[in-house]
């Protein structure tokens, strides 16, 4: 990628927010975001509704077998380049449920992903400082 | 020469860059008034950088030829509004009997691209957008038209919009009168319905529809409709400036009264957006048919009294 894209891209990242059968936790603290206290609009961050407006993607929750192929099939629709950062214990690494029948992840046994944020759920601060690691990883690239 | 109009000056490189700030002055007043701070000034020129960086895509069951030519429709028409709009404020003599009826025709066509483009993305939901779309433009255009009909009766029947202009710096603007301020608060309505923004934003609900009849756009396509939307957020309000408050003379200190006016009628739209919850398809259909359209009508009659 040339410089100027990737300029451009850290400086106003939308995203797609998919929630992979998690238990919500992790997606009411994504929503904890955009509100007057925390403002990522203030970065260019925006919550899109449709995947091919976004330039992140947010996965949330364990993932089971169901939706193995509905992410596979998100990830493919996205426009290129699209970054993905797991939100929460479970996309990161299945946390209890890693044994469960179900169970068919981590995150990144299925999709590419770029940042990783831990916690159950996550805080707030700790995603904007995700989201920060992989803006100064994408551009010492 | 008429090139570097369209294309520069009145036209489109100065109403995208005009757009693109009163985008920002947008999002500024609606974080200000959710009590964020809101972002920064270059950030609409950001969000139009990076679309057109990315990849486009095109969906396989869509018809390919519509899909990729209606963003382009309907930003031609709409630097052509900026051109005709711009050449009644610059250079008055270039204007034309009937020039009003112009821009009211190539105002539907922004509409009528995002009604192409969503129906040939072949999704149901940006499908079910269009559809929408198709229904507000019916709804609106009735009492946009009857509302219009004010300046044009004040001004003594004149449908050139520069005689417009002209005839209100001589008798006060239109707004100052009873049928002229009834009629400019049916216009702002339909102004909000043209922009797709609440309570009329039913078009692209994103809570419903997602992203509506652009849910299928991506890259440089999404950005060029991100762009038509931008410059009609200034020429919309420079429009309603021109029938209701007098225009825009360009000599000095009433330049800047001039840009005051359209920033204010924006503010007004971004208040209204902000503080109204999203209306149903068939109440918008209601309010405009029935609630707007009377009120037109009652304001026509006031116009033609004299009030």
């Amino acid at each position: 990628m040339a410089n100027w894209k990737i300029n451009m891209l850290t400086r106003s990242p939308w995203v797609f927010h998919l929630a992979a059968a998690s238990c919500n936790n992790c997606d009411i603290e994504i929503l904890d975001l955009l509100t007057p206290r925390h403002d990522v609009e203030r970065f260019g961050i925006v919550l899109v509704g449709s995947i091919k407006h976004a330039d992140v993607l947010l996965v949330t929750g364990c993932v089971n077998r169901k939706n193995v192929a509905r992410i596979k099939r998100l990830y493919d629709e996205a426009p290129k380049p699209i970054l993905v950062v797991a939100i929460g214990a479970c996309a990161c690494s299945g946390n209890m449920f890693r044994t469960g029948y179900q169970f068919a992840g981590p995150f990144d046994k299925i999709i590419p992903v770029h940042a990783y944020v831990p916690g159950c759920p996550p805080k707030p601060e700790a995603m904007i400082d995700g989201v920060v690691k992989l803006i100064t990883k994408l551009k010492n690239k | 020469m008429d090139i570097f109009y369209f294309l520069i000056f009145p036209g489109f490189l100065f109403a995208a860059l005009v757009g693109l700030v009163f985008t920002w002055v947008d999002r500024k007043v609606t974080a200000r008034l959710q009590w964020r701070v809101g972002p920064p000034f270059l950030q609409p020129f950001y969000d139009f950088g990076k679309l057109l960086s990315k990849e486009i895509t095109v969906p396989k069951q869509g018809e390919r030829i519509s899909f990729l030519l209606a963003p382009f429709l309907g930003l031609l028409a709409t630097a052509l509004v900026a051109t005709i709009l711009g050449f009644s404020i610059v250079f008055p003599a270039r204007g034309f009997i009937g020039d009003l009826i112009v821009v009211l025709y190539l105002l539907i066509i922004p509409s009528l691209a995002i009604i192409i483009g969503g129906f040939a993305a072949a999704n149901p939901l940006s499908s079910i957008g269009a559809s929408r779309e198709m229904k507000m433009i019916m709804a609106y255009e009735l009492p946009f038209i009857l509302a219009i009909l004010v300046p044009v009766i004040k001004s003594d029947y004149s449908v050139n919009i520069n005689l417009i202009m002209l005839s209100q710096q001589q008798h006060g603007a239109t707004a100052g009168s009873l049928s002229g301020f009834i009629a400019f608060i049916v216009c702002l309505l339909v102004v909000q319905a043209k922009l797709a923004l609440p309570p009329f934003d039913i078009p692209e609900a994103e809570t419903e529809l997602m992203a509506g009849p652009c849910i299928e756009y991506s890259g440089g396509l999404l950005a060029l409709f991100k762009l038509t939307r931008a410059m009609l957020l200034f020429l919309l309000p420079l429009f309603l400036v021109i029938l209701f408050f007098g225009g825009i003379s360009v000599s000095g200190w009433h330049l800047l009264a001039g840009i005051l006016k359209i920033v204010l009628v924006l503010v007004i739209i971004v208040i209204i957006k902000n503080t109204n919850p999203r209306l149903r398809i068939d109440q918008a259909l209601r309010f405009f048919w029935v609630n707007c359209t009377l009120l037109s009508i009652l304001a026509i009659l006031l116009a033609y009294l004299g009030l």
